[in-house]
């Protein structure tokens, strides 16, 4: 296994597995994404990185949608293989 | 002995798309009402459901996923549980999502109240794979499970019987649950010494630790404050991170603690079919053009198919009027006979017409909102709609606004958060209704050559949406301002509808329209009958004139006349004499009221063509007084049925209030300008 760079979430192609490592966002955004399971250490999968249209991710069996802006303040580390 | 019946207050928890209210309407079935929460506009639906002695009176509480206090709905859910302490709270659980879905359980949990967790759709979790041992899952929370299938009716029985038991049962202790580790159990237990004893005193602590805005509003005490201060700041210094964080991973972290040893996964692939339907419907060149279809199918359904209902139910109360007027001699102008005939069967009509608009308008959205497909069209139009502040969904209710405003307004129950909803309400009357059409119907041929009279309509249902996208912007930079909500938001696998559900919400919003709207529209109709009859003219006064001439003095006479008369130096700067005043406010009962007071007003037997009236126009005024008169129409202040819906539907007048008065400012304003500069213009 590879160990990449960390890299923030819109430059993940669809299909690739990531394990989250931090959110680069404030108190309130960050405490709502922890109640959804976006964690540190979780690992999901992107399933559209929205060009255009919704940014998708499958995170423990469920689908989530995340606005841009946010996607763009997760920071992830791919873990494929 | 006689058998008592027993009351249970049982409250209904889940996360969104948990079939929450699947299992709602298995167990109350149509006996339900909805309301809303005290102070905000968050729907509480309630319903009482018969088992053995008990009689459960049940409470669907918000779709949440969580309890902290960043949304409105996880508010509403917590203070409920807290201040109205039902005996039973059932958590309903997407079994096939099942960590998500018990952080709210295991959050419950610490909140101390008496739980039972419903597994539901526990089929479609088994389809793909999901193994449970629910004996062991349930030993291993301390909890009773139930597994249940909402739409298939399994498990309800077992649902219930479980509630009950739970109900007399001495509660639990479950505020200790998740164990947060040595650090956080230190603090926690300090802290929660300074609570002498409190019943979930736990559970406080751990709100204060995660620095909740609405518990630590509610602890005046300042030692205890700056304890808690304390304490934040050292767990921060040790995980270099907030504390609210890591105990949301505490939890999470027991949970899946608690998954590995009693749920096991044989095959990946829960969303697969949905995946693939998705790549179609939201794709980038498919995506908008599905949407555009389905909504005009909405549209089409709304307002094509309700013509037929809306027929009937115009010929019947027609049919009603005309027998009730065959009580009186023919010619007699009896007061009663009026009242009734066009005070109250008439304004009852008026109410009841909207019915098959407002019920095939939500059986449609209840089919979008149960497919799954209302969370994708969301982000379909979300690019668009962003730009103007609003959300994709808010493109429904607006385009509603074009068939007629009252089930506009009350689509926007679809948008959860609140600023989205406020502002669609406020800008929905200015997309052109079909009342307004009518008015469009008479000015224009009655101004415009054959060839204008395609862009002038065109022109004007453009200006009402442009008017709109920059009140949108407007309010949401200044009263409605604040950032829209970070969009995070669970999609839910497609899955098909069921025809109970549609139903039953078919028939929740007729039932809300006609209660809580109905009463206040036929009111307020009956006083604008009684404001256009009243004061009566002297019986000798009318008596050398005809039929049609008399029906002029008496409506100038009137309240209304009077009031027309009045406000013609207010409204002649817009170019509208006492006339077209006096049309402009009986068209508050209705938009298209103003083409019949106008006939009033121009002494139009009911019998003559709708030329003979366009003919008297077009001779009165000039295209540039008729063109205002449609901008002044489209804009200015919506009926009562839209003041007094926006009322019922922001829960304050204050909104109905601003949106009748933003509109008519608005209104005289643009129409001000456009008159004065046609003015200057033709010299």
């Amino acid at each position: 296994m590879k160990i990449q760079e960390q890299t923030c979430l819109t430059n993940i192609t669809n299909g690739t597995k990531v394990r989250l490592l931090k959110i680069d966002a404030g108190r309130g955004l960050k405490a709502r994404l922890a109640a959804m399971g976006l964690l540190a250490g979780v690992e999901f999968k992107v399933i559209n990185n929205g060009h255009p249209g919704p940014f998708v991710i499958g995170l423990k069996g469920s689908r989530m949608v995340l606005g841009r802006g946010m996607a763009g303040k997760i920071i992830v580390k791919s873990s494929e293989s | 002995m006689a058998e008592k019946i027993k009351k249970i207050i049982v409250a209904l928890a889940g996360n969104p798309n948990s079939g929450k209210t699947t299992i709602f309407n298995s167990l109350t079935g149509m006996r339900q009402h909805v309301g809303n929460y005290p102070g905000v506009t968050v729907e509480k639906k309630q319903g009482l459901c018969r088992y053995q002695d008990y009689e459960l009176d049940i409470i669907d509480l918000p779709g949440t996923y969580s309890l902290t206090a960043y949304s409105t709905e996880e508010v509403v859910t917590r203070n409920f549980i807290i201040e109205q302490k039902p005996d039973v709270v059932v958590d309903v659980i997407d079994a096939s999502n099942i960590e998500r879905n018990l952080y709210l359980a295991v959050q419950l949990m610490e909140l101390n109240v008496p739980l039972v967790l419903a597994f539901n759709m526990s089929d479609i979790a088994r389809q793909r794979g999901l193994v449970f041992d629910i004996e062991k899952l349930s030993t291993l929370l301390g909890v009773k499970i139930v597994q249940t299938v909402g739409n298939k009716q399994q498990g309800i029985d077992e649902l219930l019987k479980a509630t009950v038991e739970i109900s007399q049962q001495p509660r639990k202790d479950y505020a200790a649950i998740v164990k947060y580790g040595g650090e956080i159990e230190n603090e926690i237990e300090k802290l929660q010494q300074k609570f002498d004893e409190l019943h979930n005193s736990r559970w406080i602590v751990i709100k204060l630790l995660e620095q909740d805005a609405d518990v630590s509003k509610h602890i005046q005490n300042q030692e205890i404050l700056s304890a808690v201060q304390n304490s934040i700041k050292h767990l921060n210094t040790i995980f270099a991170e907030e504390p609210e964080i890591i105990i949301a991973d505490r939890r999470y972290g027991f949970i899946s603690g608690a998954c590995q040893e009693a749920v096991k996964n044989t095959i990946e692939g829960r969303h697969n079919r949905s995946d693939m339907i998705d790549t179609v419907i939201t794709n980038k060149i498919l995506g908008l053009p599905i949407f555009i279809a389905l909504m005009y199918i909405v549209f089409d359904l709304t307002f094509r198919f309700g013509e037929w209902p809306m027929g009937w139910l115009e010929s019947f109360f027609g049919w009603l009027g005309q027998t009730v007027t065959g009580f009186w001699p023919t010619g007699s102008d009896n007061v009663l006979k009026s009242l009734l005939v066009d005070g109250i069967i008439g304004g009852v009509g008026g109410v009841v017409v909207f019915l098959p608009n407002i019920m095939l308008l939500f059986a449609a959205i209840a089919i979008l909102e149960d497919s799954g497909y209302m969370a994708r069209a969301a982000f379909v139009t979300d690019r668009l709609m962003h730009k103007i502040g609003l959300h994709g969904k808010s493109f429904i209710p607006m385009l509603i606004g074009f068939g007629c405003s009252v089930p506009a307004i009350m689509a926007c129950r679809i948008l959860e958060n609140r600023r989205n909803r406020i502002t669609t309400i406020l800008i929905t009357p200015l997309m052109s209704c079909g009342a307004r059409l009518t008015i469009y119907a008479l000015i224009i041929p009655a101004f415009f050559r054959e060839e204008w009279r395609g862009p002038v309509m065109w022109l004007i249902y453009f200006i009402g949406i442009a008017l709109a996208v920059i009140s949108a912007k407007i309010l949401r930079i200044t009263l409605l301002k604040g950032e829209t909500i970070p969009y995070v938001m669970e999609l839910p696998p497609y899955r098909m509808p069921t025809l109970k559900a549609v139903l039953i919400h078919m028939w929740e919003r007729g039932w809300l329209y006609l209660k809580k709207a109905g009463t206040i529209i036929l009111l307020l109709s009956i006083v604008l009958w009684v404001a256009a009859r009243y004061p009566r003219i002297d019986v000798d006064k009318l008596a050398n004139l005809n039929d049609t001439d008399a029906q002029t003095a008496m409506l100038k006479h009137s309240v209304i006349g009077r009031a027309g008369v009045t406000l013609e130096p207010i409204l002649k700067p817009l170019g509208f004499d006492y006339k077209i005043a006096t049309a402009l406010i009986g068209a508050l009962a209705a938009k298209e009221v103003f083409v019949a007071q106008m006939g009033i007003v121009y002494a139009v037997t009911e019998h003559e063509d709708v030329s003979v009236l366009q003919k008297k126009l077009s001779s009165d005024y000039t295209p540039l007084q008729g063109f205002c008169i449609m901008l002044f129409c489209l804009i200015s202040a919506p009926c009562i049925a839209t003041a007094v819906i926006t009322r019922s539907e922001t829960g304050a007048w204050k909104w109905a209030i601003l949106q009748f008065g933003g509109l008519t400012a608005m209104a005289y304003i643009v129409t001000l300008v456009v008159y004065q500069a046609g003015m200057i213009l033709s010299g």
